[in-house]
């Protein structure tokens, strides 16, 4: 019975979070018109978001790419198939890999960043500065660094697959003896545009998802060092939990 | 007092958090042009008292009238009109911490106006000549002591010349010298800038120096105000306790807590 009632409560609390989140991001739409007007501020938020996080993203492509082309290779052999190497490295990484390992990281990197800087704001009383200066922190802070971070995931994303595709070949081509011609004209025949358009959809929508999270957790963080703490933790562990669960629905939503 | 003598008015205001009541029937007028220092001891909502004021949080009963304005009427748009025309000083200064000392000076004038980079310039150096710390402009916030910090924090504050300066424990964790600068500037830039200046602290020394008038709050309400003179002079135990700094009195020195020797000599149940 107790079970029951406490699993029925967070049931409630997360439809209450989930309600208060959606809430938050209709308050950020309502005056993202006007913040596109200062275009300089987002720029600088795409570079804190996306420029920053680069290293990160490139490493992990190509430490994933050339995975994929040790283990597509060993498994493609056992069907004499090889050539089609190129083909499958490149649907796993625009469609699933690219998206997805490039969302996960980006919580990890930007999302705690931009959380910890929302919620340090709020604690040093600097939100409350510019509400007083009659400035609306949404607009002037909060706005920017979600729309960067929606910028940049889908950027991040790209770069991570074209470097994990490099990878690939690096491992297939170079090491396995794929051959080079095949490895390329297979994968320009095997990935059609719908491919490629699924990977920018999901990219778009998990940049969505995670600075959103990021900016909600940041913006309401309990104003002390804990409360700080707590948000970046949640920020990660929400935004993975989410982006693998939204991947699920949209690869059955294009199938 | 009349309407043109004072510019913040409140009239029974109530105002409670989750069921404590902070305000109970408080009011207050605050004149036009002087210095107001409110005080009380710590925990009696001296700083929720500006939020009310500056409409931050919305008082559950009452009026607040501040420049003719009533707080509970004004829709959102109109309150950041209204605010223009206050500035506030935060306890910490409160100062952007990605930004230059400069660029937080004009960070207001950025957001509001639209003015020639070279007119921006002027405004910012002059007010911070005016606190002092004309030589500062290039350093960023992390650079700055407690007490600079705060000077920039009250040159960005009357960088769009407010008619209300209001300051929140200007004077908390300041040394001596720092002390007697913010001293200084809140009395000098009241009486160059005809600004109306309200003072949140419990440092009596330091509020007695500067201040007009003053509000003593105890238990929700105003329980003494007029010159310091007056306060000092007041016979009530509550004002007596707070004045001389007297440890136990009216607002007494335990916390309200269950029997003591009953606490001690129980076996521990419960906690």
């Amino acid at each position: 019975m107790k079970v029951i009632k406490e699993l029925w409560q967070s049931l409630i609390d997360a439809l209450i979070g989930l309600g208060s989140i959606v809430r938050f991001l209709l308050r950020l739409l309502a005056v993202t018109p006007g913040a596109l007007l200062r275009f300089d501020l987002i720029v600088q938020q795409i570079f804190n978001s996306g420029a920053l996080s680069l290293v990160i993203i490139m490493l992990a492509g190509l430490f994933v790419g050339m995975v994929l082309g040790l283990q597509g290779f060993t498994l493609l052999e056992r069907f004499g198939s090889e050539e089609s190497l190129g083909e499958a490295a490149a649907v796993g990484l625009v469609k699933e890999l690219g998206p997805v390992i490039t969302a996960l990281l980006f919580a990890g990197r930007a999302g705690t960043a931009l959380a910890s800087e929302l919620g340090l704001m709020r604690a040093t009383d600097q939100l409350s500065a510019m509400e007083m200066m009659a400035v609306d922190p949404i607009k002037r802070v909060v706005v920017p660094r979600f729309l960067g971070g929606v910028i940049a995931m889908p950027l991040l994303a790209a770069i991570f697959s074209v470097i994990g595709l490099y990878g690939a070949q690096l491992i297939g081509v170079q090491i396995m003896g794929v051959d080079s011609g095949s490895f390329w004209s297979q994968m320009r025949d095997g990935v059609d545009l719908a491919d490629i358009r699924q990977g920018i959809v999901k990219s778009v929508i998990f940049g969505i998802a995670c600075s959103l999270i990021a900016v909600y957790e940041g913006y309401f963080a309990t104003p002390t060092a804990a409360g700080v703490g707590r948000a970046t933790t949640r920020t990660v562990v929400t935004s993975a939990v989410v982006v693998l669960f939204l991947d699920y629905l949209l690869t059955s939503a294009f199938l | 007092m009349n309407q043109e003598a004072s510019i913040v008015e409140i009239r029974s205001l109530r105002y409670a958090v989750s069921g404590r009541p902070i305000f109970d029937g408080l009011d207050m007028d605050i004149a036009r042009g002087r210095v107001t220092a409110v005080m009380g001891p710590s925990g009696t909502g001296k700083t929720t008292l500006l939020r009310l004021i500056t409409g931050q949080v919305r008082a559950d009963s009452g009026t607040i009238e501040v420049a003719g304005e009533d707080m509970r009427t004004l829709k959102r748009d109109e309150l950041y009109v209204l605010r223009r025309r206050m500035g506030m000083l935060f306890q910490n200064g409160a100062l952007l911490t990605d930004l230059s000392v400069f660029e937080n000076v004009a960070f207001p004038l950025r957001e509001h106006t639209d003015l020639p980079e070279r007119l921006v310039r002027q405004l910012v150096l002059t007010k911070l000549q005016a606190v002092g710390l004309r030589g500062a402009a290039e350093l960023m916030p992390a650079e700055l002591s407690g007490g600079m910090s705060r000077r920039v924090a009250l040159a960005r504050a009357i960088v769009m010349d407010p008619e209300i300066l209001i300051y929140d424990e200007p004077f908390v964790g300041l040394d001596p010298i720092s002390m007697g600068v913010i001293l200084r500037l809140i009395r000098r830039l009241n009486n160059t800038l005809g600004l109306t200046s309200i003072v949140v602290s419990h440092d009596v020394k330091e509020v007695s120096s500067v201040a007009d008038n003053v509000f003593l709050l105890s238990g929700g309400k105003v329980v003494a105000s007029g010159t310091p003179k007056d306060l000092a002079a007041n016979t009530s135990e509550v004002v007596q306790q707070f004045m001389g700094g007297l440890a136990d009195g009216p607002v007494p020195f335990h916390f309200p807590a269950p029997d003591y020797f009953g606490e001690l000599l129980a076996r521990g149940e419960g906690r």
